[in-house]
């Protein structure tokens, strides 16, 4: 479904990226793991062309990325969520939601049901200002807001940063609500334990660079994993 | 009732009305200043340029009144988004100075091209229409169509930002600009519409503002400051606090003109604002 070759991007003249290739099929849910600084997030953000690569090349479904503007990279049926969630915090929930339905308004009522039946303390909470929510229920309401595009792939942004150990648990299980619901899934991640047990595969990333990559149940044995994080 | 008190009561209602044309007016740049973060000093220039629109089209087409407003309204719309395209936008990463200097120089180079275009002959639409008697008190026609008109007006914008997709967007654009891409929106799109709507708000203005007032090239003058007062009375960016401002500042202008003197009511209408400033310097109802 989604192909990245030989990827380099970066922020003026800082480099972050250096020839990253990976793929997601169909059905899939991946992992890029990696510390902190290793270029996940600008991986995230060069697909969905929020930043443009210096080299190499995104496809999608067989069609080349790399010239298609950012706001329409979501017609290609790729939702992101982005870090630390960005809902907009003034807005309510369910305007919140209406933005994430904004490249295909016709479907709005429709995907507003689909959505609320994934996330029933949505609907509870839909007249809410985001800005008010928890941290979880703000999580939750990120990912939404991206499933309201109906997209093919959703990339997740460390959905488990900034939030309590009990809550980080309940995102992981609605992680993997959404693999089973059908939507194929790239995740980002630092909390590895937790995130090998949701993905079929990962990648390790390491300085703008794929380290090693593998079936999640090998790679979460592996000391390539444990050198990255452990320095071991 | 007493004479003194019937022409209070009328300074009164006056005001109220005046609140509302002066909310409409307000909306517009407040409404371009809270989403795209520029203040448009040239914007009471658009409603110049749309009272002369509206007045040439009537008077020297022969265009009838109700056909030659919308298309005032509309040609105020294509400048506000003509003036976002060519002139904010290359100096949308500009320091605020620069930006509140290039529509400075658009207001002299309006109010120039105005008096090239149309001469500083005072000109008038001649529109008379009896007062309306209400009780004792009698109340300008033009007002009151301009009240109701004004008030149509915000309603209509208030529906736009609440109810549909491009005016939630409108509203989340000004909260996160740099995510907007995410949910396919084009922030250059909005802003262009936002121009545009802005640019429709100063052409209504000019339509209610024809019916009461002579038309010359320097008429933005005695609109633009009130209005971006009242903007920041209100806190600069914040549409309810503008409207709330336009109200108090047209009952310190109408009755604090009825006690002492017209110019007087200006002169306390201002003292007021000053006031206002040294205790919340971000507005009446601003954040932070």
């Amino acid at each position: 479904m989604l192909a990245v070759s030989n990827l380099s991007a970066g922020y003026g003249s800082f480099q972050a990226l250096f020839g990253v290739s990976l793929e997601v099929r169909a059905g899939e849910s991946v992992a890029v793991l990696g510390p902190n600084g290793a270029g996940k997030t600008t991986l995230l953000r060069a697909i969905s062309k929020l930043i443009d690569a210096s080299a190499g090349e995104i496809t999608m479904e067989g069609a080349r990325l790399n010239e298609v503007p950012a706001h329409e990279v979501i017609g290609r049926g790729i939702a992101h969520v982005p870090e630390n969630r960005r809902l907009f915090p003034r807005l309510t929930v369910e305007e919140n939601l209406r933005m994430g339905a904004f490249s295909s308004r016709k479907k709005f009522p429709e995907r507003l049901k689909f959505v609320y039946g994934l996330f029933p303390r949505m609907e509870e909470r839909c007249g809410q200002l985001a800005g008010t929510l928890s941290g979880g229920e703000q999580q939750m309401c990120a990912i939404a807001r991206a499933l309201m595009s109906g997209p093919k792939l959703l990339l997740l942004d460390e959905p488990s940063a900034g939030l309590a150990p009990v809550v980080v648990q309940s995102i992981f299980a609605l992680v993997k609500r959404i693999c089973a619901e059908g939507f194929t899934v790239l995740i980002v991640e630092q909390n590895v334990q937790q995130v090998l047990k949701v993905v079929d595969r990962a990648y390790l990333l390491e300085t703008g660079r794929i380290k090693s990559s593998g079936d999640a149940a090998a790679l979460a044995a592996s000391s390539e994993l444990k050198r990255a994080y452990l320095g071991l | 009732m007493e004479i003194f008190d019937i022409f209070l009561l009328e300074a009164v209602v006056n005001g109220i009305l005046l609140g509302g044309l002066l909310a409409l007016l307000s909306l517009g740049l407040n409404l371009i200043f809270g989403v795209i973060d520029v203040v448009w000093i040239c914007y009471a220039e658009l409603i110049m340029i749309g009272m002369y629109a509206v007045f040439m089209l009537h008077t020297q087409q022969g265009w009838p009144l109700l056909a030659a407003m919308p298309a005032g309204i509309a040609i105020v719309a294509a400048l506000g988004a003509a003036l976002h395209q060519f002139v904010i936008r290359p100096v949308l990463a500009a320091e605020p100075i620069n930006q509140l200097l290039v529509t400075g120089g658009m207001l002299f180079l309006l109010q120039a091209a105005a008096t090239l275009a149309f001469g500083i002959d005072f000109r008038n639409l001649g529109v008379r229409m009896q007062p309306i008697l209400v009780g004792e008190m009698s109340i300008s026609a033009p007002r009151v169509i301009a009240f109701v008109a004004a008030l149509a007006g915000v309603g209509a914008t208030w529906l736009l930002l609440s109810r549909t997709f491009i005016g939630t967007a409108i509203r989340a654009i000004s909260q996160d600009r740099a995510i907007m891409p995410l949910m396919g929106v084009n922030p250059d799109r909005v802003f262009v519409i936002t121009s545009a709507l802005g640019g429709a708000l100063a052409g209504l203005g000019a339509c209610l503002l024809v019916l009461q007032y002579d038309i010359h090239p320097a008429i933005g003058l005695s609109f633009g400051p009130i209005t971006f007062l009242i903007c920041v009375l209100g806190g600069l960016g914040n549409l309810l606090g503008g409207l709330v401002a336009a109200f108090i500042f047209a009952q310190f202008i109408s009755v604090g003109g009825f006690f002492f003197h017209l110019e007087w009511g200006y002169v306390i209408a201002f003292a007021f604002f000053i006031a206002v400033m040294f205790w919340r310097p971000q507005g009446i109802l601003g954040g932070k």
